[in-house]
């Protein structure tokens, strides 16, 4: 690319004039595209001096210029996680009349406060999406192949009421060394009930949910073995953590061969103690969220279970 | 790159890169444009101040002013109409019938637009008027421009920028009025108690209104503006636009030289009046330019020195290209409406009165009831102890009036199917339930819906009815979901 001065603008010391737009020619050509002589309007300029000093000034006041480890800070101190800090707590801040309220009622009446329900529920929610669906799953579901139990239904092992499941979150299920964990066992039936007896008691079991026909063998030997804790009609037994075998959910499966597998040698799942690793307040969202899944029970002042204090009680 | 000199070219004296924008201190003129542009000027301002303090009553659960752009609860109300955030096809409809009107005002009659109404135009004009009011018309302006700055000079100029400022500050203050009740934002305002949003706002619109106002003027139209150049490419030849008739007009020359010699001169005795009143500072006899924003300015100023003359008027004049060529070619000059009339105009009258219309019936036939549905997908289903199995589902029910009504849910095509919802008990549960939808807002229902073992997986309706006089209704199907149907 050359750029040649026209020869008609040397020399002559006169501007020759573009025809169509009686503009004058600058002098410049580049392949035979001539400058025209349109100055820029000088606040243009302006514009560009403002911007540039706006720019120095940024760069001084926020954090500008990348360098090995950090970018250069900025005499504001300013950063992006540092505004999203000063969010949080602002936020936080905003919760903390929630949290005073919330600390205030009793986990039991929650539902009697429908503003402060909604509000522990949606609490409870984000809370459960990082501490509680990595076995329950994100829609509380459980799984059944895995024996993690369906928070959603209205079968519970242990009661369905906000504080019920409040107690049940907080202490855990079957955690040593923890005293007031929920626990129960169930002995093996390995080298006890086999061959047909064994066949006899599972067709009996099925038969309390509807399924199958009984026997009067798997009858007597359900009587002598299981009806303590299970009940006659096998309606199972919160207080001591019994599960109801009359009903059409299976934590460990509804075929023969499981059922059968779950006398032989019982799967007992476990939960951890919560209290201690979550808040009080934390908890008691968490309980009113799986409460508000579509399977809560209503609280009954005098609780099935002894462990379940009602406030009057304390 | 050797021969160039860049910084000392050939020519006597260096090309400038940069000029000083030139003020332009137009003339006072009167004349039917002028009068036109006065009344246009008048109805926009009066419409943009006053519009935010006419009230509209709309019962105790809705704001009243007549048009409020509620921000922070989602709501545009103007007049007899309301308009929700999924409705805002309206607002783009308006924006769409606002775009062809451009386009169909652009190719009838030009940059009218920008001539009458473009807000810098119209505010402009006004701070034009102020600076003939405080220092005088055009001679005496120029002159104070040129003169150096003494006491006098100093004091004028105070004053104008102080009125400058009040102006300016009054156009941010109204602006704001549009998204608060106004009279309650006015106290709160003048009392320290309004957002920090609607100060910054005030300050950022005072300052645009200064400067593009009071000193930008016609460099915002000629640099920054985007729209003459989209215009430029509407106008056409048979467009109306203001042009001078240079056939009429060539060769130009003083009144006295064109009396001595008649044959040689045409009818322009180049007084200049048309590009002393130009408030964008042209000269319209060079011909259509990106600078002329059409206020006719010129025609008036034109006229009158040619009726004082005695030659007869519209030597510059609203005029098309083709009729232009038409009458420098001898034939008779078509009164300009005819202009008016042609197929673009014509098809783009009819777009845009179709989509008005399309939109008013809209407007006319709208529910103000309406429900949503969103069934949980995880779990999609829930088998309860009995064997029975429920689905969830998260209701939206929108109730557009601004009062509370009862609204009746009804399950439909779902046999034995019975439901609870959050605030119903389980106990409770039927196939109607009734909940009560607050003013003007979207009410949230959690809806458990149990149906008997055995149930198929299928399709099945909710209904929701308002249990008022109008019994407006809306139904949505949705899926029931079963253990049978996943497996």
């Amino acid at each position: 690319m050359m750029a040649n001065e026209h020869p008609d603008s040397s020399g002559s010391g006169k501007k020759r004039i573009d025809e169509p737009t009686g503009t004058k020619f600058v002098g410049h050509e580049w392949d035979g595209i001539e400058e025209l002589d349109t100055p820029m309007p000088r606040w243009w300029l302006w514009c560009l001096y403002a911007s540039i000093v706006w720019g120095i000034v940024y760069v001084i006041l926020y954090p500008a210029w990348p360098m090995v480890e950090k970018a250069t800070e900025g005499t504001l101190g300013w950063t992006s996680r540092g505004e999203l800090a000063q969010d949080m707590s602002l936020a936080d801040k905003e919760r903390a009349s929630f949290r005073a309220q919330l600390a205030e009622i009793p986990t039991e009446r929650l539902a009697d406060n429908p503003a402060v329900m909604q509000q522990a529920i949606a609490g409870g929610h984000a809370a459960f999406k990082v501490n509680c669906v990595q076995c329950h799953g994100s829609g509380a579901a459980g799984s059944q192949g895995l024996g993690y139990p369906n928070l959603a239904d209205d079968d519970w092992l242990w009661g369905g009421d906000l504080k019920a499941i409040e107690y049940t979150i907080a202490h855990g299920i079957r955690q040593q060394g923890h005293d007031e964990t929920r626990s129960s066992a169930m002995p093996p039936y390995a080298g006890v009930i086999e061959g047909e007896r064994l066949t006899s008691l599972v067709d009996h079991v099925m038969s309390l949910s509807g399924n199958g026909t009984t026997n009067p063998v798997g009858a007597e030997i359900y009587d002598v073995h299981c009806t303590t804790c299970h009940g006659a009609n096998g309606e199972g037994d919160r207080p001591q953590g019994a599960p109801n075998l009359a009903d059409a959910i299976w934590l460990y499966g509804d075929s023969a061969a499981k059922i059968e597998r779950q006398i032989l040698a019982p799967r007992m799942g476990v939960m951890p103690n919560w209290q201690g690793r979550l808040d009080p307040a934390t908890i008691k969202m968490l309980a009113a969220y799986v409460h508000s899944l579509g399977g809560g029970e209503d609280f009954v002042e005098v609780a099935a279970d002894p462990a379940v204090e009602t406030d009057e009680q304390r | 790159m050797s021969s160039v000199d860049w910084t000392n070219p050939a020519e006597p004296g260096p090309s400038k890169l940069f000029e000083k924008s030139k003020n332009v201190h137009n003339q006072r003129i009167d004349g039917p444009f002028r009068r036109f542009k006065w009344l246009v000027m008048v109805l926009t301002l009066a419409v943009y101040y006053v519009t935010p303090w006419l009230r509209w009553d709309r019962g105790p659960y809705a704001p009243d002013q007549a048009v409020l752009v509620d921000l922070a609860g989602r709501r545009f109300y103007m007049f007899g109409i309301e308009i929700w955030p999924h409705e805002f096809y309206f607002v783009a409809g308006l924006l769409i019938m606002a775009g062809i009107g451009l386009f169909l005002v652009t190719s009838a009659v030009g940059r009218a637009w920008c001539g009458y109404a473009c807000p810098q135009t119209v505010w402009t004009d006004l701070l034009q008027h102020v600076d003939r009011f405080i220092d005088g018309d055009r001679n005496a302006r120029v002159r104070l421009d040129a003169a150096p700055w003494s006491a006098k000079k100093i004091s004028k100029r105070a004053l104008k920028w102080s009125i400058y400022l009040v102006i300016s500050f009054w156009t941010g203050g109204a602006w704001i009025m549009y998204f608060a009740d106004a009279p309650t934002l006015t106290v709160d305002f003048w009392t320290g108690q309004a957002a920090f949003v609607a100060y910054t706002t005030v300050a950022i619109l005072t300052m645009t209104t200064f400067v593009l106002g009071g000193f930008m003027r016609e460099q915002v139209c000629i640099y920054m503006c985007p729209w003459p150049r989209i215009q430029t490419a509407m106008l056409d030849e048979k467009s109306l636009i203001v042009t001078y008739k240079d056939w009429r007009g060539e060769n130009r020359g003083s009144l006295k030289k064109a009396q001595k010699d008649p044959e040689n001169f045409g009818d322009c005795i180049d007084c200049n009046q048309c590009v002393a009143v130009c408030p964008t500072g042209i000269d319209i006899r060079e011909g259509p330019q990106i600078g002329c924003i059409t206020c006719a300015l010129c025609i008036d100023a034109c006229d009158k020195v040619m009726a004082d003359i005695g030659r007869p008027r519209g030597l510059i004049d609203y005029a098309t290209l083709e009729d232009c060529e038409k009458e420098a070619a001898g034939e008779e000059p078509r009164p300009a409406w005819k202009a008016l009339l042609r197929p673009r105009t014509i098809a783009y009258t009819l777009i845009w009165c179709s989509i008005g219309l399309a939109m008013l019936f809209a407007l006319g036939v709208r529910s103000h009831t309406e429900i949503s549905v969103s069934p949980d997908r995880n779990p999609p289903f829930m088998l309860m102890s009995d064997g029975s199995v429920r689905n969830s589902y998260t209701l939206k029910l929108r109730n557009m009036e601004s009062r509370p009504r009862e609204m009746a849910i009804d399950i439909e095509g779902l046999p034995g199917a019975v439901m609870w919802t959050d605030t119903i008990r389980r106990e409770d549960a039927a196939a109607r339930q009734v909940v009560t939808a607050g003013a003007d807002q979207t009410h949230t229902v959690r809806a458990y819906v149990i149906a008997p073992s055995g149930t198929a997986q299928g399709d099945f309706t909710f209904k929701v009815t308002s249990r008022d006089e109008q019994g407006e209704s809306d139904s949505v199907e949705t899926r029931f979901a079963t253990p049978e149907g996943s497996q």
